[in-house]
């Protein structure tokens, strides 16, 4: 056992073999008044850091200062949107146990996220993600059988099977290209809106971090360049209690995440992961105040990692396996559903309508993908692109060994 | 003795040293309850307790920092970069402080911290996970740097580097890590049976500095690390020419001499990484070679390494050196 004197090594909360349980929230909707958001200070926010805002109410209704004003066409879009995700997810990690694809990571849980912030910016805005925000290419209309193409990494796969699974690039939509060393996005997001700024253009970046992530160096960059030059842009911080098998606890000593912005003076809100409602209503608010000058806002995003961090993860090792189950937060697809079937804008008919559509789409995207190519069986992007945009043009040396390797494939 | 994979072997290595020294402290990214992602710390925390074994913040900066100030106060840490390719962030602890403590110092302050990171491709992993960053290191005065090829150079050199005073960088093949690999990825067989899986469960070392003649022959000495000397031996089987195959192990300081004596009886010379080839460490051990082997060559020292450009994922086979490539390098060279 540690002696108390010695290093103090914080445990998760639930191990394996162990009930997990995290009671209700301590906050309710309508708890938190809403700041105006072009003339809030840090200091303003310090309740929000501290507390959770909340829209969607534990009896499905919607309620208080922070519901957005939008009507519920949006929100069955989302709806759309996050069930398009999720089954998309299972479709792909099938594919990767048959061998067809390397490795695959689910949004499991966090669909809300990326869906309903992206949702509330404008198209011109820029969206620097992790691999944990592929939901966002929805929104920007990306078609499937290109994401899937890439997952493959075969000849249609617009990096040309450059990157591992789920590290999307897609350029039309504003969505950067995904890397998998972790938190470096989002000091590089914060540079992106200094140049919208620059241009006077009114765009603004949402970026992403994990938990765990947030104790890299870049996260304290990003707090602290954003808050210098007032950068246009959303920093959020995707708490999701694991990072693999790091719980969140390792990742800071401070009560929340969100609180660590005030120190930056930058304004800081927790908010419901779960809650679509309230995650489009606190982007909005962010993008507000980015838009008109008065820069950054923190968001700590209040969720559960439902699944394995990838396809390589065992998380039975080091949680309990029903410790999802215990959140709080529940699923943010079934709370949306809910919501909207209390107001008589949907129904249990209609969501296996749509998920029956959905899975059909899927499939369809599927078969159309695979023609492609499939990681077991290829074809393959030719290996002429291991030497193609290393540089604007292929200096000598790489002439060279390209036609070194040409010569050794029998070309 | 007991049949070891290499993951089995790091885990003794790490397990003896616990034993052994109350100083020696274990730590890095999912290290600790989980016992890391590839399982080298698996079951160590439990036995050692978490004051010694245990998770860190994902902050490779930061591991690398702490480690370099409980070396400084007297302790052994020995810290894991979860992969190569994410050492990077660690950078600048690595290369301007923990390297340079004892020489900015006077010799009044340094720091024995040994650095375990995976390394290497063949998994899939693309460009951010199969890095071979050997001679980003090799060139930082103050380092050593060692690279490990089979469960028992693993544990044996990872022994030596805890009990290094100077600061050791232990790169782990991870392709390597659950068997051999000969360049066939269809063909993957695991450490058992293999002469090199018989590990002793106590204490032993290899010394940094030692390179290991893995294969004896006459007509052209082949040298390499990790991965790529077992695809090495491949080639050579493919080529049918007679080589030394020198599992180099060490890289700072490297076995100049048994090179030298190697390249002075067959008089060819081969250097096959899987790490890029400008500024790769081979050009380092080519300059060295021709310098002492110059008039008893009978052909150029070549080398085959990945290409100078970023670690592809759908066509990593056409990036590292295949057997065929290597064995057409030995034909060229023991006919020149």
């Amino acid at each position: 056992m540690t002696d108390d004197k010695s290093i103090h090594v914080p445990d998760a909360p639930f191990r394996p073999g162990e009930k997990a349980s995290f009671g209700k929230w301590d906050y309710a909707p309508g708890d938190l008044e809403k700041p105006d958001p072009e003339a809030c200070s840090s200091d303003d926010t310090r309740a929000h850091a501290e507390g959770l805002i909340r829209v969607l109410g534990d009896d499905d209704s919607r309620s208080g200062a922070w519901d957005p004003d939008i009507d519920d066409g949006i929100l069955l879009e989302g709806l759309e949107h996050m069930v398009r995700l999720r089954i998309f997810d299972e479709r792909m990690m099938k594919m990767q146990r048959t061998g067809k694809l390397s490795f695959y990571m689910r949004s499991l849980g966090e669909e809300a996220i990326a869906i309903a912030q992206t949702m509330a910016l404008q198209n011109q805005d820029w969206v620097f993600p992790t691999y944990r925000q592929p939901g966002a290419q929805f929104v920007r209309g990306r078609d499937m059988v290109s994401m899937i193409c890439h997952c493959i990494g075969n000849v249609e796969d617009n990096v040309k099977g450059r990157q591992m699974p789920v590290h999307y690039t897609y350029r039309d939509g504003r969505y950067i290209s995904v890397s998998s060393p972790v938190g470096t996005q989002f000091s590089q997001a914060v540079g992106v809106a200094m140049a919208s700024a620059y241009k006077q253009l009114d765009e603004v970046t949402i970026t992403w971090i994990g938990d765990g992530a947030s104790a890299e160096g870049d996260y304290h960059y990003a707090l602290n360049f954003a808050s210098v030059y007032r950068a246009p842009v959303i920093l959020n911080v995707v708490n999701n209690q694991w990072a693999i098998s790091t719980h969140a606890n390792l990742a800071s000593g401070s009560s929340t995440f969100a609180d660590r912005g005030l120190a930056y003076d930058v304004p800081s809100l927790r908010v419901d992961g779960n809650d679509f409602l309230a995650l489009y209503s606190t982007t909005q608010w962010a993008r507000q105040r980015a838009s008109t000058g008065k820069g950054a806002t923190h968001i700590e995003v209040l969720t559960y990692r439902a699944g394995a961090h990838s396809s390589s993860d065992d998380p039975s090792r080091y949680r309990p396996s029903d410790e999802s189950s215990a959140w709080p937060g529940g699923d943010p697809i079934d709370r949306l559903k809910r919501h909207l079937i209390s107001v008589g804008s949907w129904s249990d008919e209609k969501q296996e309508a749509l998920e029956a559509r959905i899975d059909g789409e899927v499939m369809q995207a599927y078969k159309e993908a695979v023609k492609y190519g499939d990681l077991a069986e290829g074809p393959y992007p030719s290996s002429d692109t291991i030497f193609t945009e290393v540089y604007s043009e292929v200096p000598w040396h790489l002439r060279e060994q390209w036609d070194e390797m040409n010569r050794l494939r029998g070309d | 003795m007991s049949e070891m994979n290499m993951v089995q072997a790091i885990n003794s290595a790490l397990d003896v040293m616990l034993d052994r020294d109350e100083n020696v402290l274990v730590f890095g990214e999912d290290v600790g309850y989980f016992g890391g992602v590839f399982r080298t710390s698996d079951g160590l925390q439990e036995k050692h307790g978490a004051h010694r074994v245990f998770d860190t913040p994902l902050s490779e900066g930061g591991i690398a920092a702490i480690a370099f100030g409980m070396g400084l106060n007297g302790l052994r840490p020995v810290c894991e970069i979860q992969f190569a390719d994410y050492i990077f962030p660690a950078y600048d602890q690595i290369v301007n402080e923990i390297a340079k403590l004892r020489h900015r110092s006077g010799g009044e302050f340094w720091t024995p911290v040994t650095i375990r990171t995976p390394a290497g491709g063949g998994i899939r992993g693309g460009h951010h996970h199969s890095q071979s960053p050997e001679s980003q290191f090799t060139h930082t005065p103050g380092l050593k740097v060692v690279y490990a090829s089979t469960p028992y150079n693993a544990k044996g050199l990872l022994i030596s580097a805890i009990e290094s005073e100077d600061p050791v960088v232990v790169f782990e093949p991870k392709r390597c890590y659950r068997g051999p690999f000969y360049g066939d990825p269809h063909n993957v067989p695991t450490w058992a049976d293999h002469p090199d899986a018989d590990v002793p469960e106590g204490h032993y070392t290899i010394p940094i500095g030692q390179a290991r003649l893995a294969k004896e022959g006459d007509e052209c000495t082949i040298v390499s690390w990790g991965t790529m000397v077992h695809v090495c031996e491949k080639a050579i089987e493919m080529s049918g020419a007679s080589c030394d195959l020198i599992d180099l192990q060490s890289l700072v300081p490297w076995d100049r001499d048994a090179i030298v004596e190697s390249v002075s009886k067959t008089g060819r010379c081969i250097i096959v990484h899987e790490a890029p080839k400008t500024s790769g460490f081979g050009a380092e051990m080519a300059a060295s070679i021709q310098e002492r082997c110059f008039w008893g060559l009978e052909a150029p020292i070549r080398r085959v390494t990945g290409w100078d450009t970023p670690f592809p994922h759908t066509t990593e086979w056409d990036y590292m050196p295949s057997p065929s490539r290597i064995a057409e390098a030995i034909r060229e060279t023991v006919e020149a």
